[in-house]
């Protein structure tokens, strides 16, 4: 009696892939820790992300007066700025992943499930965008709208959303002629609701994949941005900016530069390594 | 093959026409002008200005204006560069900006269809893992970073080549290696996985089957299949990196075209910022259309008839 198989969903399936991948377990363990020293680590020291030490202006790192990574050429406290830095770029990363999801997924189903000519002209639609160049369009809206930082969620989220419609068709495509959908349709639900409770769940494996691929890239544009001086504004700050500034400075002070691009490395290396983990976790070819 | 040419030609205008409405009317709704900035003018002297520019219209009108300059080759005056047309500052720029991106996607697509070959008939030794681990830190470390350490390590401490500045060969070595690190990264990485199916694929069996020796599958029937999905990456890449990066060109201090398009958003130098957006949307469709041509030679499965 005691030996039932039981099931097994996708997503168990996929957990227990994606952890027993080496390189996807020790990277979200590393994430993990980058987030969680981000939200605790600026209240563990005694300076304020603002606040301008006079006596210690350029100071390399030096852990007696709390300065673990050393001081900008101002004279505050890199470690803080750099943990503030991390929030924004987290922040960037699930506000304007999840921006392109809503947009992405919405878009793609409907087009796919409705298919025929609406599906063409929604497809037109997305490769007339795809040729846009929209580097330049979110530089234009910094530039002309000011610089708030929702702007800059919003405006990265609007640029990552064509790709995900494109794979989001593209499964729903094939779902639709599935024999659930069959059986929903028969069941009369609406177009609606078959597209809700049958085809985006559906559709999430693909989109998980590809979302941990969107975090690394949308927390790079952010911190492109900001090196370029359109992205955050001080005295707030963001791995672009400080990488920034350590550059200019990074003949005299190394740590300026070394820490901020640390962090920024290795964030995206651990989204990447967890994108890839979940695709192979998530593949049924080699199951 | 004529007729696809022609069809895409002819699709691409629509597209353009979205390209340059949208950022023509994003341009204009933002506050500021091109004249409120420096010293405060006159008001007069303003109005006339504005005159002079036709920036008083409607502005339906001045697009159609701008519309009909297009047609006839001409993307109008400069807002801050004085006595240089838009044209004449993109072609002073892109040469440059050419010159670099081009030698960079070139290097980047042989050193890195070569890696990734080499990691998909290696797969899962050390060499692999090597090759993909490089492939990965390329991909991570983003381009104001490189840019940044190259010049560091190999300008100031070693002092072999400038850290800066435009001229001759030497001062295009650093842009150069920097613009096509993550490039080499990318393609490694697309060149392998792609290859890695195409050589369990039937037809790499059958191919096997013959007899045919391991080089011939690799360079005549592999290669051929696995160059797909970069052929598709190239395109769009590609003019992305000849239309000048703004960052490499920010810090190296090379006067190519990206400078233009901050610092005239900047400056609100509506045409030069228009100009350069058309010049790169161009560039793009472009290259999209070499894409679809190259896929129909690839690849036996396309035909456009």
């Amino acid at each position: 009696m005691e030996n039932i198989p039981q099931g097994r969903s996708l997503w168990a399936d996929a957990r227990k892939r994606l952890f027993s991948n080496r390189a996807a377990f020790v990277a979200l363990i590393v994430l993990s820790m980058i987030t969680i020293l981000s939200i605790f680590g600026p209240l563990l020291s005694p300076h304020a992300f603002d606040s301008i030490d006079w006596d210690f202006v350029g100071s390399p790192p030096n852990f007696e007066k709390g300065f673990p990574f050393g001081t900008d050429a101002v004279g505050r406290d890199l470690f803080v700025r750099t943990m503030y830095g991390a929030r924004i770029s987290l922040m960037v990363a699930v506000v304007a992943s999840l921006v392109s999801l809503i947009i992405g997924v919405t878009y793609g189903s409907i087009s796919g499930f409705i298919g025929g000519r609406t599906d063409s002209y929604m497809m037109r639609f997305v490769d007339v965008f795809y040729s846009l160049p929209f580097m330049f369009f979110v530089i234009l809206l910094m530039v002309f709208f000011g610089r708030k930082i929702y702007l800059v969620f919003l405006a990265i989220g609007a640029v990552e959303w064509l790709d995900m419609a494109r794979i989001v068709r593209g499964q729903t495509l094939s779902l639709k002629r599935k024999e659930f959908v069959e059986a929903a349709v028969a069941g009369g639900l609406t177009k609606w609701q078959i597209i809700r409770k049958h085809i985006i769940p559906n559709t999430l494996g693909s989109v998980a994949v590809f979302l941990t691929l969107t975090v690394p890239k949308v927390i790079l544009l952010e911190s492109f941005l900001s090196f370029l001086g359109l992205g955050i504004q001080e005295p707030m700050t963001s791995w672009g900016v400080l990488i920034s500034e350590g550059a200019d400075q990074m003949e005299t002070a190394w740590w300026s530069l070394l820490f901020p691009a640390t962090f920024l490395a290795t964030t995206l290396f651990c989204f990447n390594y967890i994108g890839d983990g979940l695709r192979d976790a998530l593949d049924p070819k080699d199951r | 093959m004529l007729r696809l040419i022609l069809n895409r030609i002819l699709g691409a205008i629509p597209t353009l026409f979205v390209i340059i409405g949208i950022s023509f009317f994003m341009i204009r709704m933002a506050p500021g002008g091109p004249f409120d900035q420096e010293r405060q003018l006159p008001e007069e002297i303003i109005a006339n200005l504005n005159k002079v520019y036709h920036l008083d219209e409607p502005l339906y009108q001045q697009f159609g204006r701008y519309l009909w300059g297009i047609l006839q080759g001409d993307f109008g005056p400069s807002f801050q560069y004085k006595d240089h047309t838009v044209s004449e500052l993109i072609f002073q720029g892109f040469p440059v900006s050419l010159k670099i991106g081009g030698i960079a996607i070139v290097l980047a697509a042989i050193i890195g269809i070569f890696l990734g070959t080499i990691a998909a008939l290696r797969q899962n030794t050390r060499v692999d893992y090597l090759i993909m681990g490089f492939s990965m830190t390329g991909i991570t470390i983003p381009s104001f970073v490189m840019a940044p350490l190259l010049s560091l390590v190999i300008g100031v401490y070693l002092r072999l080549l400038p850290v800066g500045g435009w001229g001759d060969l030497k001062h295009m070595v650093l842009p150069i290696i920097a613009l096509t690190l993550p490039q080499i990264a990318y393609i490694a990485r697309l060149t392998r996985g792609s290859m890695i199916e195409v050589l369990r694929s039937n037809y790499i069996r059958t191919a096997k089957a013959k007899g045919l020796p391991e080089r011939v599958i690799l360079a005549r029937h592999a290669l051929r299949g696995a160059l797909l999905p970069v052929v598709s990456y190239l395109g769009p890449a590609t003019a992305g990196i000849i239309t000048g990066s703004v960052v490499i060109e920010k810090i190296f201090g090379i006067p190519g075209i990206g400078r233009f398009f901050v610092l005239g958003a900047l400056n609100r130098d509506y045409t030069l910022v228009m100009g350069v957006v058309v010049f790169y949307g161009i560039i793009i469709i472009l290259f999209n259309l070499i894409v679809d041509i190259l896929y129909g030679i690839l690849d036996p499965k396309v035909r456009y008839e």
